[in-house]
């Protein structure tokens, strides 16, 4: 149940939360930040880390409950948790200014690699962080950071086609499928509402890149969604496996880990051949962290085997370990497709990198789609 | 009456000193909760946004002509066609609901109001949840209309289904207000209109309607205001089918890092309540004549 609830919290900010965090976030004042100084002593691999203490942020959920005591039991370094419900709002906090009192933050890749521009992320240390060697090297060279310089990943995944094999005469094949649905799939279907992998099956289809910023494929990006609409069921980024789940919907665009949700053996994924995205979950160490060794130490053990197993089986997305990632797809494969993709499958996937400026304008797409 | 008098009479009594210290409270409030981030909010709204969201030079009106684009403007006029739907409906049924609860014996009194405010002790988000397991096609509503051959039908992620999220979650809004003043009417008046021969439809028109508007205006107000900006109903019941302005705003900030926009879409959302408070406080001080 806490697997539903992480991503339907990160995808989509819902309710109260949603509505301080604006709030907290209009009131905190800008957001115009420079990088601290640059230079940081190097660090001390062999420094006393029970007289340090780190503040990690991560997803509600997202980790294994007993993290803290299993950490500090592991490398004497003293943790606390806390909670970001979105990349936004930890990236608002990290970015506010001033020192925010976390050491490690789990980002999404893309923005990892923004906070990394503004010069706010410590470079990771290889040789604090062993563990890298036991992770695939095609995680290690995901598009926003090649070669690990500031982020290491937790998680990571593709996104593509979820859908009911009992109820369609055959398996979508093309993004086309759910865009340009056949009659008897018309307000059977889903989209995610949000971006970029709004955009995305129309960007895919149209051959373009998930992270384009062109207005001209931007715009025929646009066109196809104002046409697809009037097919769909709705957009939804929250209870769309339990749509699955009850025969409403044939079809959703989905995130890979989220069709095991729906509980149903009825429910199968797809990438669709015209490809995806490659998304990954990481975690950075803050320039401002006054204890750089137990952060890395933290990352390290987070990639480790205990707590990669831990978020793969719990979590259902794909583990960046090699070994932990094997032993997952023997065991959990047959009943959780994505768990068996192999990396090489998934890195055909385009890695979704930061974009900027355009970030308005996608969501200016967004807002134009849903409206219309 | 009388309580005005004695609170003048010890006002007389109290130092200004002491007056002026009373006031610090509400005072404080209002700077911190309402002076200062309106303040902020209208200096964003003429600010250029930061590259993490935040706001930065130079300051610009882009935000403002940007607001008047017919994609927005659209969005507003339909939060306000879905929140002014909301509320006619919640009068609908909440009126009637008041009335028969100041009908009711003190005991049942307690018990109906009890009831009302019941569902405030549920986390909003798991009762428009709740909806949710009700309106899609597989759910109870859709399999009772087929039972009698009506369905299945889809609900879910409809306008209807935002309208009736909207009613359900601030209905009890309206019915306080209302039980309020309709508590505090003089029954001796109707059936004085009932002696001097006044019909049911009369009586309802000419005494009990005039003397309740003010009631009725406050729970309103208190039904549009909150659902014209509520962005949780539109994104769980509408599915993305149709755009509220609150969930155009939150997107800016949550969403797009478009803090200046979101601010002045705010502003905008401001001023249209100014002004529907302000055509109230002229319609409630017009009533209070009519009752004098």
């Amino acid at each position: 149940m806490a697997t539903q609830r992480t991503r339907a919290r990160r995808a989509s900010i819902l309710g109260i939360a949603g509505a301080v965090c604006a709030v907290l976030l209009a009131a905190c004042g800008g957001g115009s930040s420079g990088g601290e100084a640059s230079s940081s002593p190097s660090l001390d691999p062999s420094a006393d880390l029970s007289k340090q203490s780190i503040v990690v942020s991560n997803w509600d959920a997202y980790m294994d409950p007993d993290v803290a005591l299993k950490f500090t039991d592991t490398t004497k370094a003293n943790i606390t948790v806390a909670k970001h419900a979105t990349n936004e709002e930890i990236v608002g906090k990290l970015t506010a200014g001033g020192d925010p009192g976390i050491d490690v933050a789990f980002v999404s890749g893309q923005y990892a690699q923004a906070l990394n521009e503004a010069g706010l992320l410590e470079p990771i240390d290889p040789k604090l962080v062993p563990n890298l060697a036991n992770l695939y090297p095609e995680s290690k060279n995901l598009a926003f950071d090649p070669g690990n310089k500031f982020s290491v990943p937790y998680a990571w995944g593709t996104t593509g086609i979820c859908y009911r094999e009992d109820l369609m005469a055959s398996p979508p094949t093309s993004w086309n499928d759910i865009l340009n649905p056949a009659p008897e799939y018309e307000k059977k279907t889903l989209m995610l509402a949000t971006q970029p992998w709004l955009n995305l099956p129309a960007a895919k289809a149209l051959g373009f890149s998930v992270n384009t910023t062109d207005a001209g494929q931007l715009d025929q990006i646009k066109q196809q969604l104002l046409k697809t609409k009037p097919t769909l069921l709705g957009f939804d980024d929250v209870t769309f496996y339990e749509r699955l789940a009850s025969g409403e919907v044939v079809m959703a665009v989905a995130w890979d880990g989220w069709c095991n949700y729906a509980g149903d053996p009825n429910v199968k994924f797809v990438v669709p051949q015209e490809g995806a995205d490659l998304w990954a979950d990481t975690m950075v160490v803050l320039k401002s962290s006054k204890n750089k060794e137990a952060a890395m130490a933290y990352i390290n053990f987070m990639i480790g085997e205990e707590m990669q197993s831990w978020m793969t089986n719990n979590i259902l997305y794909k583990s960046p370990n090699k070994a932990v990632a094997e032993k997952a797809s023997a065991e959990l494969g047959a009943d959780y497709p994505n768990i068996a993709m192999t990396p090489a499958d998934l890195a055909k996937g385009e890695g979704l990198i930061d974009i900027g400026e355009a970030a308005k304008i996608y969501q200016q797409i967004a807002t134009e789609v849903q409206a219309s | 009456m009388t309580s005005r008098t004695s609170a003048g009479v010890r006002r007389h009594g109290d130092g200004p000193l002491l007056r002026a210290l009373a006031s610090v409270p509400a005072l404080t409030y209002l700077v911190i909760l309402m002076a200062i981030p309106l303040a902020l909010v209208i200096a964003y709204a003429f600010l250029t946004a930061g590259r993490f969201g935040g706001v930065q030079g130079p300051v610009t009106l882009d935000n403002i002509t940007r607001m008047f684009q017919p994609l927005y403007l659209e969005i507003l006029v339909s939060s306000v066609v879905n929140a002014g739907i909301a509320t006619a409906f919640a009068f609908l049924i909440g009126f009637p609901a008041a009335l028969v609860i100041t009908r009711l014996s003190p005991t049942w009194q307690t018990a109906a109001l009890v009831a009302v405010v019941l569902p405030f002790w549920t986390n909003f988000l798991i009762r428009t949840y709740a909806w949710i397991v009700l309106l899609n096609r597989e759910g109870f509503l859709s399999d009772g209309l087929e039972l009698v051959g009506l369905g299945p039908v889809e609900f879910l992620y409809t306008r209807q289904a935002i309208i009736l999220g909207l009613t359900y979650a601030y209905i009890p809004l309206m019915v306080l207000p209302i039980y309020a003043s309709l508590q505090r009417l003089d029954p001796q008046l109707l059936e004085a209109a009932q002696n001097l021969g006044a019909g049911p439809w009369r009586r309802f028109r000419t005494v009990l309607l005039p003397l309740t508007l003010p009631g009725i205006i406050t729970g309103c107000l208190f039904v549009f205001i909150p659902s014209l900006g509520n962005f949780v109903i539109p994104e769980l019941l509408g599915g993305g089918n149709s755009q509220m302005i609150g969930n155009l705003i939150r997107d800016q900030f949550l969403k797009s890092r478009d803090w200046p926009f979101g601010s002045a879409l705010s502003l905008m959302v401001l001023a249209l309540l100014v002004i529907i408070v302000m055509l109230q406080a002229s319609a409630s001080r017009r009533t209070r004549k009519w009752g004098a």
